[in-house]
């Protein structure tokens, strides 16, 4: 188990990452989702030993290493950049980790020759990384940081510099390839998607504050914040403030709708994903909501429209071909029921699942 | 602004090409409508770079013509052709305000002061930057940077087309979804022409309103992105365009009809009767669980918030479903109904029995 307790870092009076407590177990996959400059690298560079804390220690199976050197723990890490050996064949990139160890021959030919095979890149073995494509240098990145069974694996926005196809499908294989080792996984990513494909466990990383830490899809449908709920969302969530009283929730004088139960009077500010916001009204307790199109996205498969209300950017996602004109009046239908309702300091008060166990 | 054609254009970078592999664009015609929105899609190497530098006048076509309205560019130098170009990375001139940077293009044609001014501020509000004029272009993050450069492509009012080379890549995602609709927003005011080139298929289908996917230098099909998602032309662009792609399986053909382990399987289309073997195409969004129906094996349910992606095992072939959040999703053995409509049968990859299949 790698344990982070009370782990902070600052830079010249700068605060890069506030104390931060956080546990990863073996065998499990850990994501840390954020965006640019939330304090993913810094967080890894910590956990990996490549920084020391300015405060707080790193526990490894429950050994203090706070201070222990990067080369003297079992730490692997993968890059956004693909970074290996240009004068050295692919065979020799992967079996470099293990030759350092001074491992036999006939041992390197073996993990070596399944880690190729795990990761697709058998049939380039003889080859230059500069003969590879985008994807196949990153598999053979990939594959030298798995090949020796290090505890700990810290992937940095490995798959951001590919096309499209390559990280939807690498995407795919991934936890695969993860299921079967006993080692603790770490994965950055900006993106809230990827996040929940890998599953695991996620923390949502904030302006160097973990905001949230658990199970992934709990994360997602059940944020612990305002803040959380902006980083695991995209297209951005849509917030409003609104006004809890006789019973109902006002968004304003004329859109207003029967509140929780469990939600006292007062004012809180409410998020409601985009993919909750459609063209037409899906069920009866749906709440109609009048706006001004800024602009109507249609992706073939999928209409997402951006459009105005009471002052706010709010997004619409839906199924299906919808156009709208920029600039053109247009009524959309909000399932106030997947509403989630934060308090003053931006904390989960009802909302999703909570609202239905209550 | 000008109409655009294309007229059995190629290329090869190759003094003497002999067979297919040689040409990195094969013949191609097309014609771009004046003020129309288009992207170049397909994955890295595609041809899709050399297209856009025929368009620009940076390459010299080894046949054909570029014709912009009725006139023949095909020898005209970039500077000749009034087209303005927005790149990946953003070119600023840093120490210039962002002011001076918008006026640059004007000036260098000699506009007058007067003129610079109206045309600056209007480009200003339009891209988000009016607060930043007085600034210096240095102090700006990226995607500020990236406005500057687009609207330095949008100052002038005498370009024939405004060409984007993956423009969003080195922004970060959630200002990327911005960025994107702020495109989108500016091509409906401003009525100019505009090409735009990517690997990411959610920037071409949400900003084209026609998209040219290209693969090893051939044009496989144009269409709005509804069509293209609709109805795929070739396997490619079925497995390319949809995320997930589309599930291409093999089967056996009776009578123009598809056969899948002796299951007769409806089909919007038929083959011809000749062909004893092809491929169904069908999309994970046509594919649902039924009481009844073809047989498959789950493997794997991952969740992706708004809806689950499925793996299942299908006559030996691994395809996926999508399923939206909260329907009931069976375990091991269950039956699936694929959507007469949306299925098809491909014969070598193309579309059976489409007409003049290019």
């Amino acid at each position: 188990m790698l344990e982070l307790k009370q782990v902070g870092k600052s830079v010249g009076g700068t605060v890069h990452i506030h104390p931060t407590d956080l546990a990863f177990e073996a065998g499990c996959f850990n994501v840390l989702l954020g965006t640019t400059l939330a304090g993913k690298t810094t967080l890894m560079q910590l956990m990996a030993g490549l920084e020391k804390p300015t405060i707080g220690n790193v526990h490894f199976n429950g050994a203090d290493v706070t201070g222990l050197p990067v080369q003297k723990r079992n730490v692997s890490m993968v890059y956004q950049q693909f970074i290996n050996y240009p004068n050295f064949s692919v065979y020799d990139n992967i079996a470099s980790p293990l030759r350092v160890a001074r491992l036999p021959d006939s041992e390197v030919k073996r993990r070596v020759g399944e880690m190729a095979e795990l990761m697709k890149i058998s049939a380039m073995l003889d080859r230059r990384p500069s003969e590879l494509s985008g994807g196949q240098q990153q598999r053979t990145a990939m594959a030298r940081a798995m090949v020796k069974d290090s505890d700990l694996i810290l992937l940095d926005e490995p798959l951001a510099n590919l096309d499209f196809k390559l990280r939807e499908e690498l995407r795919d294989e991934l936890p695969k390839i993860f299921a079967e080792r006993n080692c603790i996984v770490v994965y950055a990513t900006t993106e809230p998607t990827e996040a929940l494909l890998f599953g695991g466990k996620t923390a949502a990383l904030h302006e160097g504050r973990v905001a949230d830490f658990g199970p992934t899809s709990e994360i997602y449908r059940r944020p612990a914040s305002l803040t959380s709920a902006k980083v695991f969302s995209e297209p951005p969530i849509n917030i409003a403030r609104v006004v809890k009283k006789d019973g109902r929730i006002f968004l304003n004088d004329e859109i207003h709708w029967q509140a929780d139960k469990a939600l006292s009077d007062g004012e809180y500010t409410m998020g409601l994903r985009p993919h909750h916001v459609l063209p037409e009204s899906a069920q009866k307790s749906d709440v109609a909501i009048k706006g001004t199109v800024k602009v109507a996205e249609l992706s073939g498969s999928e209409s997402m429209i951006h459009f105005d209300a009471f002052g706010e950017d709010w997004v619409s996602l839906s199924h299906g071909v919808h156009p709208f004109e920029s600039g053109q009046e247009a009524t959309l239908y909000a399932d106030v029921s997947t509403c989630f309702y934060f308090d003053g300091a931006g904390k989960l008060v009802a909302g999703g699942p909570v609202s239905e166990e209550g | 602004m000008a109409r655009i054609s294309l007229s059995s254009l190629k290329h090869s970078y190759l003094p003497n090409p002999s067979n297919d592999a040689d040409w990195a664009l094969k013949e191609l015609n097309l014609n771009w409508d004046d003020g129309g929105a288009y992207a170049l899609l397909g994955p890295s190497g595609c041809g899709k770079t050399t297209l856009l530098n025929i368009i620009s006048g940076l390459l010299n076509p080894s046949h054909g013509k570029v014709l912009f309205g009725d006139d023949d560019v095909t020898g005209l130098p970039p500077e000749q052709r009034h087209i303005a170009q927005v790149f990946q990375f953003p070119v600023v001139y840093d120490t210039m305000t962002v002011y001076d940077n918008l006026a640059f293009p004007l000036r260098n044609r000699g506009v007058d002061e007067k003129t610079v001014g109206e045309r600056v501020s209007e480009i200003a509000a339009m891209t988000d930057l009016t607060e930043m004029l007085g600034k210096r272009a240095s102090g700006l993050t990226a995607d500020g940077k990236q406005k500057i450069s687009l609207g330095r492509g949008l100052v002038r009012t005498d370009v024939n087309a405004i060409l984007f080379d993956e423009p969003l890549t080195v922004i970060d995602p959630h200002l990327k979804f911005q960025l994107r609709s702020k495109l989108k927003e500016i091509h409906q005011r401003t009525a100019n022409t505009m090409i735009y080139v990517t690997h990411d298929q959610t920037e071409a289908l949400t900003f084209a309103d026609r998209v040219v996917v290209m693969n090893v230098g051939e044009v496989v099909q144009i269409g709005t992105p509804e069509e293209l998602f609709e109805t795929p032309h070739h396997t490619f662009v079925g497995h390319f365009i949809g995320s997930p792609g589309m599930n291409v399986i093999p089967c056996k053909i009776d009578n123009g009809k598809a056969v899948l382990s002796g299951v007769s399987v409806k089909t919007s289309n038929k083959a011809a009767t000749d062909v004893k073997q092809a491929e169904i195409g069908v999309r994970p969004e046509f594919i649902s669980f039924a009481k009844k129906g073809l047989e498959v094996q789950v493997t794997k349910v991952s969740d992706a918030g708004r809806f689950n992606i499925v793996d299942a095992i299908l006559a030996g072939n691994p395809i996926k479903l999508l399923v939206p959040e909260g329907s009931p999703i069976p375990s091991e053995t269950a039956h699936i109904e694929l959507k007469a409509d949306r299925t098809r049968i491909y014969c070598d990859g193309r579309l059976a029995g489409l007409e003049g299949a290019a």
